[in-house]
């Protein structure tokens, strides 16, 4: 039995972590890829003459990039080194920066164009539904994910709904164009998991079976997670029969007449509990849609009692008000530059709320959640910058950079892989015609682990949806 | 510079050495405003001499060089004041129900001036406003609200500026020949009053009472324009037929894909209220928008306004206009679909530009009043200056300091 569930970790591409038991081992069988990335062996080519905004310090300039099979080689001041075979593109003195990271999308599961037929978000069967994914549900054809590539987003985290206490798992992605949703997954990237509080769950089931209050919310996660501690246990003791089992001396003599020992029969599995499971083991990232200071600090209360971190609240427009308990818990805020008073929990919202979040140390990030606001979350992040500024919450610009950069890489498990020009990083870039916290900037170029992806001098169609909507038409 | 801002703002005021933006285009100017109303606007002014604009002293303003003047921006598409929280019904009284024909209802008799929203609109810039109403085949009169006053009866400056109608229902079809039937309804009523009150006339459309023909009738005599949320080329273009044989001024908003018929709609003098966010196939009826509409309508001569997408997304105003200059659209036309363009749609002449005699609804910004870092100094409305203060900042100032409640303990007297 041993035998057989090594070898299926070894087809999981080393996914299982070297101490996993049998149930992370059946989880990694669950993440192979049947088609493979699309994997162009970019050339060697260097960024030189730009503004480069690292999102690690202040931005250099004039400064280069280099990137070689993908990665970036070098990035510094000045005069760029000279490498032989590498394409030398004179940016004129635009501006680099990483690539664009939204941790809050419904691209692909709320596909365009808006339809019944495209409603794949919320599994609005039952309150609690972690057995379900994201990646399920996505439409690599959603016509939104080339708008997004044209506002410079290069990874993106695609959730389930917030109808549910726990919608499902969320998957993070590489914006780059395939036929199938495995294929853009972000290589290494950890699972996450959406749980949603307040108003909408209670909102959706209060006349279906409940919850119907915020304690029924509460309960609802709490009965989940005791219900997860008892699979947990179920599959520690299997793996404890195993192991005893395997102890076994191999040439021990069988006493006569008796049988071999059987081995241990396996628990039934249970893709609900799995992603529970995942959340208490912390192999999971929790990404928590929650608006209100009261309900994200009961959250918090759930999480310390049952052993698990929450990574990021998301919309969490409350957040300034409990931005010391956020920083030093290390739970990171994505939320809107400017979205407010659309239902009563977003009502104290706040345009200074990401700024205050920064200043009190804690990890701010602008998230879209939005099909048209993914389009430019450049923007969002100069709104929110400037709205700090304009109330005296000074904060330099590389941190509102890092607000769409690093900070969402670090929510969803990737800022040692993206989300900064550092050397070793995959490059992840964007060139912007002007500086992209002006509300005139475009991205131009976008690369995405050194490929060029995007070029705004030769738009391409990324979504079957667009092509040959005027095919034999009257062309204007 | 700064001092003006809170200068008592009375009798005489000039500002000098900034840029104004008159409703059309962005120049070096001065303006004189005096008693609430624009006194001169030029370079030089003439008849302005030190602190003396014929023969009256005035308060003298240095502006910074990057400063700009503008008319105050107008959000053509609003449920400012009638809707508070979104999701709250007993908030909300944009929306009416039952009856589908509701032309009599003018949606600024539940217009709250005590709104949160409204001095955060005018913290981004925006002096005026369309209030909507929404849903129904008419939802009923859009009104004009000034963004200061705290009583309907000084907010709410014509209550009736335009009627508004949706397409939509089980079929396009049929739901223009309901707008179709409902004015020449509308016709009938006035011509035959008499008949009609005798109970000596036909039937009109089922549902449209007395009092939605006579709102109506105002459309039919082309006094208030219709207003007809429309995004698809082939919906515009019946419009525009609907418009042309009932002989009706129109606005279409939306209009996601109007740029394919720019020279219909400029030759028909139809406006567009734009919602240039909005560039991808969101849904079936925005398959061919494109981030250009502004621009190629534009050019075209069409009347361009735009709209913040949503109530609680004021700033978005301005940003909209941005980004409709990022897709092409010339910077001053940016401007004008944010002031000059809304007024003369709706028939607000002394308001929207900045000219002798008008209404002084002014902005003064730091800087280009598109782009994000800018910051809005002043806000004038009717000559009056504005405070700038909202719940936002009064929520901010609450929590500015941390940890703990926001509310200290008091001590014992």
């Amino acid at each position: 039995m041993i035998g057989l569930l090594v070898g299926l970790a070894a087809a999981a591409e080393g996914t299982a972590p070297a101490e996993a038991g049998a149930l992370q081992i059946y989880e990694a069988r669950s993440l192979t890829a049947i088609e493979r990335a699309p994997s162009e062996a970019p050339d060697p080519v260097i960024l030189a003459n730009a503004t480069v905004m690292t999102a690690a310090g202040p931005a250099l300039s004039p400064g280069y990039v280099v990137v070689v099979d993908g990665r970036i080689q070098a990035v510094g001041e000045g005069a760029p080194p000279e490498l032989e075979g590498a394409a030398v593109v004179d940016l004129e003195g635009r501006f680099i920066t990483p690539g664009l990271i939204d941790t809050h999308s419904h691209l692909g599961v709320y596909a365009s164009p808006g339809s019944k037929a495209h409603g794949d978000g919320n599994e609005a069967t039952s309150a609690t539904t972690p057995g379900v994914w994201a990646e399920h549900s996505l439409f690599p054809q959603d016509p939104g994910f080339q708008k997004a590539i044209e506002g410079g987003i290069t990874a993106l985290q695609l959730l389930p709904g917030s109808a549910n206490l726990v919608g499902g798992r969320g998957v993070v992605i590489q914006n780059v164009p395939t036929r199938g949703g495995r294929a853009m997954r972000f290589p290494g990237a950890p699972e996450t998991v959406k749980l949603a509080c307040g108003e909408n769950p209670k909102r959706v089931y209060g006349e279906k079976g409940g919850p119907s209050t915020r304690m029924g919310n509460l309960r609802g996660l709490r009965e989940a997670l005791l219900g997860a501690q008892s699979y947990q246990r179920k599959w520690a003791e299997y793996d404890g029969k195993l192991a005893k089992n395997d102890a076994e001396p191999q040439g021990k003599k069988q006493k006569k007449n008796s049988k071999p020992a059987e081995p241990p029969k396996p628990p039934d599995r249970d893709l609900d509990s799995e992603t529970l499971v995942g959340i208490l083991e912390g192999r999971i990232l929790p990404q928590i849609h929650c608006y209100r200071a009261d309900d994200m600090l009961s959250m918090l209360q759930v999480a310390d009692e049952f052993g698990w971190q929450v990574r990021s609240f998301h919309h969490a427009v409350e957040a300034y008000k409990i931005r010391d308990v956020l920083a030093s818990q290390d739970v990171a805020v994505s939320t809107w530059a400017d979205w407010w008073g659309f239902k009563l929990e977003s009502y104290d919202g706040v345009p200074t709320n990401a700024a205050l979040v920064a200043e009190a140390g804690g990890r701010a990030i602008l998230h879209s959640d939005s099909a048209v606001g993914i389009q430019r979350l450049n923007q969002e992040a100069a709104k929110a910058w400037h709205s700090g500024l304009e109330a005296g919450v000074e904060l330099p610009e590389h941190e509102a950079l890092r607000w769409v950069t690093l900070n969402p890489a670090w929510a969803l498990g990737i800022d040692d892989q993206t989300g900064s020009i550092e050397v070793g990083k995959r490059a992840d870039l964007v060139v912007w015609d002007a500086h992209p916290f002006s509300v005139y900037a475009s991205a131009q170029l976008v690369f995405i682990d050194g490929v060029l992806r995007w070029d705004a001098d030769r738009p391409q169609l990324w979504s079957d949806f667009e092509v040959g909507q005027s095919a034999g038409q009257e062309v204007r | 510079m700064w001092a003006l801002i809170t200068a008592a703002w009375a009798g005489c005021q000039a500002l000098q050495g900034g840029q104004v933006f008159d409703g059309h285009h962005l120049s070096r100017a001065d303006v004189v405003v005096v008693d609430g109303r624009i006194a001169a606007v030029g370079m030089p002014i003439s008849g302005l001499s030190g602190a003396t604009y014929k023969g009256r002293d005035c308060e003298l303003h240095e502006l910074d060089s990057s400063a700009v003047l503008t008319p105050g921006f107008i959000d053509p598409w609003t449920h400012l004041g009638v809707s508070e929280v979104g999701l709250e019904s007993a908030t909300v009284d944009s929306q009416g129900s039952g009856d589908p024909i509701r032309a009599s209802l003018r949606v600024t008799e539940a217009y709250n001036p005590a709104s949160i929203y409204i001095p955060i609109y005018r913290a981004a810039g925006i002096t005026g406003a369309l209030v909507i109403p929404g849903d129904g085949r008419v939802s009923g009169q859009a009104g004009w609200v000034r963004l200061s006053g705290s009583t309907q009866a000084s907010a709410v400056v014509e209550p009736s500026v335009a009627l508004v109608a949706n397409l939509g229902g089980e079929s396009r079809a049929q739901s223009l020949q309901e707008l179709r039937e409902l004015i020449q309804d509308a016709r009938a009523y006035q011509a035959n009053r008499g008949a009609v009150d005798g109970n000596r006339y036909r039937s009109f459309v089922e549902g449209a009472s007395r009092s939605d023909l006579e709102a109506l009738a105002a459309v039919a005599r082309g006094e208030v324009p219709l207003i007809v949320q429309a995004d698809r080329a082939a919906d515009i273009e019946a419009l525009i037929r609907l418009a042309d044989e009932q002989r009706i001024r129109l606005v279409i908003q939306g209009a996601a894909e109007a740029w394919k018929h720019a020279e219909a709609l400029a030759a028909a003098k139809i406006p567009v209220i734009l919602t240039p966010m909005v560039v991808g196939p969101g849904s079936f009826d925005q398959v061919h928008a494109r981030p250009d509409n502004a621009k190629l309508l534009d050019q075209a001569g069409v009347g361009v306004m735009l709209r913040s997408a949503h109530n609680y997304n004021a700033p978005a105003l301005r940003f909209a206009a941005g980004n409709a200059v990022r897709g092409g659209l010339e910077h001053d036309s940016a401007l004008a679909a944010l002031t000059s363009a809304p007024a003369a749609a709706f028939g607000l002449d002394d308001r929207g530009t900045i000219a002798p005699g008008q209404v002084a609804d002014l902005v003064l910004w730091s800087a280009d009043p598109l782009e994000i870092g800018t910051r809005v100094l002043l806000v004038l409305i009717d000559g009056e200056l504005q405070s700038l203060d909202n719940r936002h900042k009064a929520l901010f100032e609450r929590y500015r300091e941390l940890p703990g409640s926001p509310v200290p303990a008091l001590s014992v007297r």
